[in-house]
């Protein structure tokens, strides 16, 4: 095989046909995909996010979450995703329409957040998970974000209603509280947003399992 | 010189053959050829080694703050996903590409038998090359990272890094239409192949995802089309290369069959550039693009028995030269990982394991196992060829040598063997409901110790050859040249090479 002609050839010919099959005839094939409207209700799935809670997913791509915790659910029988209660049905690619950057995810460090905001909707529980998982989840390994969160002086006024509820060890120093900053605020908005449950064609959510 | 006919010719790497000339004529051309060399190739491989240091110093932090999350965890710029993400670039794109590339151009050369064409290109590749990765991983640890895995690097890095590929790129065939040996040896179909895949790879992932994001889970299905084909068509090939001009040159012999290499190389080129969507079995993606992959990945058992076969006959008979030339060495440790990666990774494909190991630390032991136990070693092989040729100084310590490859080798062993266990029994835990997830965590952490371990033995092995190389380069002003190939008492290297110029 000494003709280089060939040989170059080949090498751009084996490459072509993978991308053609794995680019883009995906992008074909799902890259206009819509919203679906039911047609009973006339609810349109998936929404679109709250501007609060698209710059939260702007954290969540900044501070790395994906590279331990998934976004996608697995069809029933195939891995406990929906036993554990990570979803009631698997995830399929029209729920991820609105994401600017999709990010499914490789690695199950911590759970899987699909639909985090529908497990977990208490706003005052991610603050203090984000703030030291410990106190939440004890024995967890997912680092503490204070940096997310502002610890001040209590003002004459009193207790700010925003501070976090901490007791214990976790607890500020004596006449200082804890504030969650913009980004915590705007984070959790993205956190309690992540819901894939809709009634789809393609995936439907069976009825004697739902709500 | 080996006696040669004109069907050993096709089993010769090109300046291994006689060339029409003498023998002195021929050790005058190739060192020649080494001196062209000198400048840029030794720009990569230090920038390269510099990067690999940071890379460790990262891999140790981020190891740690997995079993100890309290760890640095006040400053931002450092928090686990930042360090994590700076590490896989710093080694990926800093530390695998710069020495990818460093052994391509002497390769290339060598093969082409012909001096360095176009140093000034090669040079300033690397200067912006170099830019690129820092500004890259700059804008990581401040938190511009893209989150998307192997292509992190913020939108204002990348374009430099796609520049220098594309360099390199012309500058490979530029070298490969001027060369003056017309007969191509199965490395150059290799090293041709890789410096032209990348940079289609690079710029395809840039544009669909960063440039003009495309929609929905086509990004997920761009990125590990780009992810897989890093390790598939860009090191792989450069790692095979490798081995194929290294081990015949050391042990003096030619390759078992040529039929093999070809059948290894259009199998490999065929079928790897298909394997990607392997990483989402079970995700929101088409079933027939899920299946497509997996059948690939099957189809990669080709590829690799036949490159597995093609290596071990060559070396088969001269396994007693281990002991003496580090080059080989570790060119073997990496040849048999690489089977043994592609055996893991065929199976990890497969519907039912990766029903298990998806998601968990397997994932991570296999591609160390890919990137490290084959790749990396094979590169550290190269370079304990290639640099006392381009510096014309013999490696001023064994006892670095040794130190290295040991550290290397059982550290990456006491990495790969435990987290591939551990992170089969975490994905079992995993898939049963009845398992509390607290629980597996908890699980994980004795093993995730073990790594912490198994990163300082291979930091203890960076620091060796780091401190080797930095001592071949101080001899480089000393004013005794010694002669390019010379047998010396105990440096079994030379005596190896001594039979190939």
């Amino acid at each position: 095989m000494s003709y280089g002609p060939l040989l170059f050839l080949g090498i751009l010919f084996t490459l072509a046909t993978s991308w053609v099959g794995l680019v883009l005839l995906p992008h074909r094939q799902m890259g206009a995909l819509g919203q679906h409207t039911d047609t009973n209700t006339a609810a349109v799935y998936p929404a679109a996010r709250s501007g609060e809670a698209q710059q939260g997913a702007e954290h969540y791509r900044s501070l790395g979450c994906v590279y331990c915790h998934t976004q996608q659910v697995r069809p029933e029988g195939y891995g406990s995703d929906i036993e554990r209660g990570w979803g009631r049905r698997r995830t399929v690619s029209r729920d991820y329409i609105q994401d600017k950057t999709v990010m499914l995810g490789t690695m199950r460090t911590g759970p899987d957040l699909t639909n985090i905001g529908e497990r977990q909707a208490d706003a005052a529980w991610h603050y203090r998970h984000l703030y030291n998982p410990q106190i939440t989840s004890p024995g967890s390994i997912m680092p503490p974000h204070g940096f997310l969160f502002d610890v001040r002086a209590i003002s004459q006024a009193g207790r700010s209603t925003n501070a976090l509820v901490l007791e214990g060890s976790f607890a500020p120093p004596a006449g200082q509280e804890v504030i969650p900053t913009r980004r915590a605020e705007q984070l959790v908005a993205y956190l309690r947003s992540l819901k894939s449950s809709g009634d789809l064609p393609e995936a439907p959510v069976k009825k004697e399992e739902a709500k | 010189m080996i006696k040669q006919s004109q069907t050993l010719r096709a089993l010769l790497p090109g300046d291994a053959l006689t060339g029409g000339g003498t023998d002195v004529g021929n050790k005058a051309a190739l060192s020649e050829i080494d001196a062209s060399c000198r400048v840029p190739v030794l720009f990569f491989f230090l920038s390269g080694l510099a990067w690999l240091l940071a890379g460790t110093v990262l891999a140790l932090v981020a190891s740690i703050k997995l079993h100890t999350p309290g760890f640095l965890a006040s400053w931002e710029w450092l928090t686990f996903s930042n360090v994590r993400t700076a590490h896989l670039n710093t080694v990926i794109y800093g530390f695998a590409s710069q020495i990818s590339v460093g052994v391509t151009i002497w390769l290339m050369c060598r093969l082409c038998r012909i001096p360095l064409v176009a140093p000034g290109l090669i040079t300033v590749a690397n200067l912006f090359y170099n830019i690129g990765v820092t500004v890259g991983v700059g804008g990581i640890l401040m938190g511009d990272s893209t989150a998307i895995e192997w292509l992190e690097m913020p939108r204002y890095a990348t374009p430099i890094l796609f520049v220098s590929y594309a360099l390199i790129a012309v500058w490979t065939i530029v070298t490969f239409r001027l060369r003056a040996e017309r007969h191509l040896y199965v490395s150059q179909w290799y090293l041709l192949a890789a410096v032209l895949w990348f940079p289609w790879l690079y710029g395809t992932a840039q544009v669909m995802l960063l440039i003009e994001p495309v929609r929905g889970v086509v990004q997920a299905a761009v990125n590990w089309w780009f992810a897989h084909n890093v390790l598939g068509l860009w090191f792989t090939p450069i790692g095979l290369a490798s081995i194929y001009y290294f081990i015949p040159k050391v042990i003096g012999r030619p390759i078992h069959s040529y039929y093999l290499s070809v059948l290894g190389f259009w199998s490999l080129a065929l079928f790897y550039n298909w394997n990607g969507m392997h990483h989402l079995v079970g995700g929101p993606l088409p079933s027939w693009m899920i299946t497509v992959s997996i059948v690939a990945s099957v189809m990669m058992l080709i590829p690799v028995i036949t490159v597995a076969i093609n290596h071990h006959f060559t070396m088969l008979g001269h396994f007693g030269k281990l002991k003496y030339s580090p080059t080989l060495r570790f060119m073997v440790f990496g040849a048999v990982s690489y089977t043994l990666a592609s055996l893991q990774g065929v199976a990890s494909a497969l519907r039912s394991v990766s029903e298990v190991t998806h998601f968990t630390h397997h994932t991570i032991a296999h591609a160390h196992l890919g990137m490290y136990a084959f790749f990396t070693m094979v590169m550290f092989g190269a370079m304990y060829y290639i640099l006392p040729r381009i510096t014309q100084r013999e490696w001023p310590s064994n006892g670095l040598i040794s130190l290295h490859f040991w550290g290397v080798a059982l550290g990456i062993v006491l990495y790969v063997v435990p987290m591939s266990i551990m992170g089969f029994i975490q994905g079992t835990m995993l898939n049963d409901a009845a398992v509390r997830f607290l629980d597996v965590v908890q699980f994980t952490l004795p093993w995730l110790k073990l790594r912490t371990l198994a990163g300082l033995l291979l930091a203890a092995g960076h620091i060796a050859f780091v401190i080797n190389v930095g001592w071949l380069l101080v001899r480089m002003f000393e004013p005794y040249r010694k002669p390019v190939v010379r047998i010396l008492t105990g440096e079994a290297e030379t005596v190896a090479a001594a039979k190939l110029p």
